[in-house]
């Protein structure tokens, strides 16, 4: 199941990209509703979209200031007494080279109510946020970014620096105001460092594509309980970064494996504080 | 028949003078306003905005120099026309050949002129991180900046280094040498400094701002460590890449102010587990110091919390 999807989003970024290189200034110049019900069919199949206000919010500053970091948050909005459960999210960048930038699958007793990431902002775009939720609809949501200005670009800065970390895990653990009982929500923060390369750049030597290389995998555990699963795309920043809200089921460690496109895996455990932090 | 192919040269000849008058005068007009700073050193000081078709992208501080034999040129300007117009500003003073086209950086507004200089017998001078810094940020800046330069875009093409600088080169105008050095990553990760030996004049690149905001493209930990190494070169004055030809190095301590409390905001935040969504009001006392703080603090401090927080 899981392994088709990275095809998928290549499939997509090598399509778009050969777009690009046809035609100057390409996404500008798509009908935005156009491109999304296209996206929508590339990525959903025929399943009829649901409007999704009520059901998840997609949070992202209206500008971006750095096209190559743009802070995204999707939260969940169901009421707790909703009986439905949100099972997927997924973040799509419309005007992106490769536009399905991830899919969250939320762990069955996490209770994952919000997941923030950074992603890249080539253009002036709309950003699309698709729930599935238990009763087997989609609902969708979106919001509106204008790109970014001045020499930032959605590349590396410090390209010597993103190979140096490649593999290096960080998890960060965060008291929230509300914190009491271990029942409660609590935030986590996962950093995996990774160039995340798009592959769309060319070698001015050989006149070759870079190849792409990036994170195509992430999952999460509290002990042996799945809390956050991700298919990534090159939508993402280098040095993919999750923060989550999510409730602890009274585990004890943390455990997480990456896993990018040159087949490498990437393992880390930690202990879970829990301590009220 | 044969009359009428007389008139018709004539009228051709007509033409052509005329055309070759108004280009001329043209030519007059496009010069690229410089002072010469020093003997031999010439620059034009960019106005502190984002680049325009208005200012024709004319915002950062280019220049050249002249030795006995020949001239280096340094950065070319944010599009083909402010290039072409620093060339003419260069015949203008002297006849000696262009043997030198340096890049400070990879950012538009140094480099989009080359395609009007760079010529065969000329060398490109760059950072040995230029051309990979091209092919992955140059196809995005072509495409962004035809938003707010539209044609001027037309003509500009990534033309990379020929002559890449490791760590340091010297080059020789004729009795006037000229030290290029690399830097590792800082205000990005490509920047190369050019000191000219005789006057102590430095020609700094982004390395160095005046007036307008830093702008952090590289390393915000390699800025403030290369501002340490930069301060001891034996320079008298320098070139920033923004703003006015100053004292060296005192011209630095804006700078630094700036990169530092940036820094120590950004690890105040990160240390209390904000998200990187609070970074942008980093700095904010900085804010009546510089212009352009709108356009790129927000950016600096996103860019400087994604690399803090891996301390």
């Amino acid at each position: 199941m899981l392994m088709s999807h990275p095809l998928r989003l290549l499939g997509i970024a090598g399509l778009l990209s050969g777009l690009i290189a046809a035609c100057p200034v390409p996404a500008a110049s798509a009908d935005g509703d156009d491109l999304w019900s296209g996206l929508a069919q590339d990525i959903f199949g025929n399943r009829s979209m649901n409007d999704g206000s009520e059901v998840i919010a997609i949070e992202m500053p209206y500008r971006a200031e750095d096209a190559a970091i743009v802070p995204v948050t999707l939260r969940t909005r169901l009421a707790p007494t909703d009986s439905r459960r949100v099972l997927t999210i997924t973040l799509v960048i419309d005007q992106n080279p490769a536009p399905m930038a991830a899919k969250f699958e939320l762990g069955s007793d996490a209770h994952v109510s919000e997941i923030s990431t950074r992603v890249r902002v080539n253009n002036y775009t709309d950003v699309h946020a698709v729930a599935e939720l238990s009763d087997g609809k989609l609902y969708m949501n979106k919001t509106f970014v204008k790109a970014s200005g001045g020499c930032s670009a959605p590349a590396a800065k410090n390209a010597d620096e993103a190979k140096r970390r490649l593999g290096q895990m960080k998890l960060r653990q965060f008291a929230r105001p509300e914190q009491g009982a271990a029942d409660r929500p609590r935030d986590a923060q996962i950093m995996i460092g990774h160039p995340n390369n798009s592959g769309l750049q060319m070698d001015q030597v050989t006149q070759l594509y870079v190849p792409a290389f990036f994170v195509n995998e992430l999952r999460l555990w509290q002990d042996d309980s799945p809390v956050l699963t991700m298919e990534g795309g090159i939508s993402l920043s280098e040095d993919p970064n999750i923060r989550f809200t999510y409730v602890s089921n009274g585990a004890k460690s943390f455990r997480a494996e990456a896993k990018d496109t040159a087949g490498h895996v990437f393992r880390n455990e930690w202990k879970i504080d829990n301590s009220g932090m | 028949m044969r009359y009428r192919s007389m008139r018709h040269g004539l009228w051709m000849f007509a033409a052509l003078a005329l055309l070759c008058v108004s280009t001329f005068s043209q030519a007059q007009q496009q010069e690229l306003a410089v002072q010469e700073i020093s003997p031999g050193v010439f620059v034009h000081e960019g106005v502190t905005a984002l680049m325009t078709r208005e200012n024709g992208g004319a915002i950062a501080n280019i220049g050249f120099i002249v030795g006995d034999s020949a001239v280096a040129v340094i950065d070319t300007g944010g599009s083909v026309q402010e290039g072409r117009q620093l060339l003419a500003s260069i015949r203008r003073r002297t006849n000696k050949p262009i043997r030198y086209v340096i890049n400070t950086h990879a950012h538009p507004d140094h480099l989009f002129g080359n395609a009007a200089i760079a010529m065969s017998g000329i060398t490109l001078e760059g950072h040995k991180h230029l051309p990979r810094a091209l092919s992955s940020h140059g196809q995005y800046y072509i495409d962004a900046f035809r938003r707010s330069m539209g044609k001027l875009m037309d003509e500009v093409r990534l033309i990379p280094p020929t002559l890449l600088v490791e760590e340091t080169l010297h080059l020789d105008l004729g009795a006037r040498p000229l030290t290029l050095r690399a830097w590792p990553a800082a205000h990005s990760d490509n920047d190369l400094t050019i000191l000219d030996e005789q006057t102590g004049t430095l020609f700094a690149g982004d390395l160095v701002f005046l007036t307008h905001i830093p702008v952090l493209d590289g390393s915000l930990r390699g800025f403030l460590s290369t501002l340490d190494k930069l301060s001891a070169l034996p320079a008298k004055r320098v070139v920033p890449g923004h703003g006015a030809v100053s004292d060296w190095p005192g011209v630095l301590a804006e700078e630094r102010r700036y990169l530092e409390i940036l820094a120590s905001d950004i690890r105040r935040l990160v240390a209390r587990g904000e998200p990187i969504s609070a970074a942008t009001n980093a700095a904010a006392s900085e804010r009546s110091r510089w212009a352009l703080f709108d356009e790129y603090n927000a950016r600096n401090a996103t860019a400087a919390f994604s690399e803090i927080e891996w301390e």
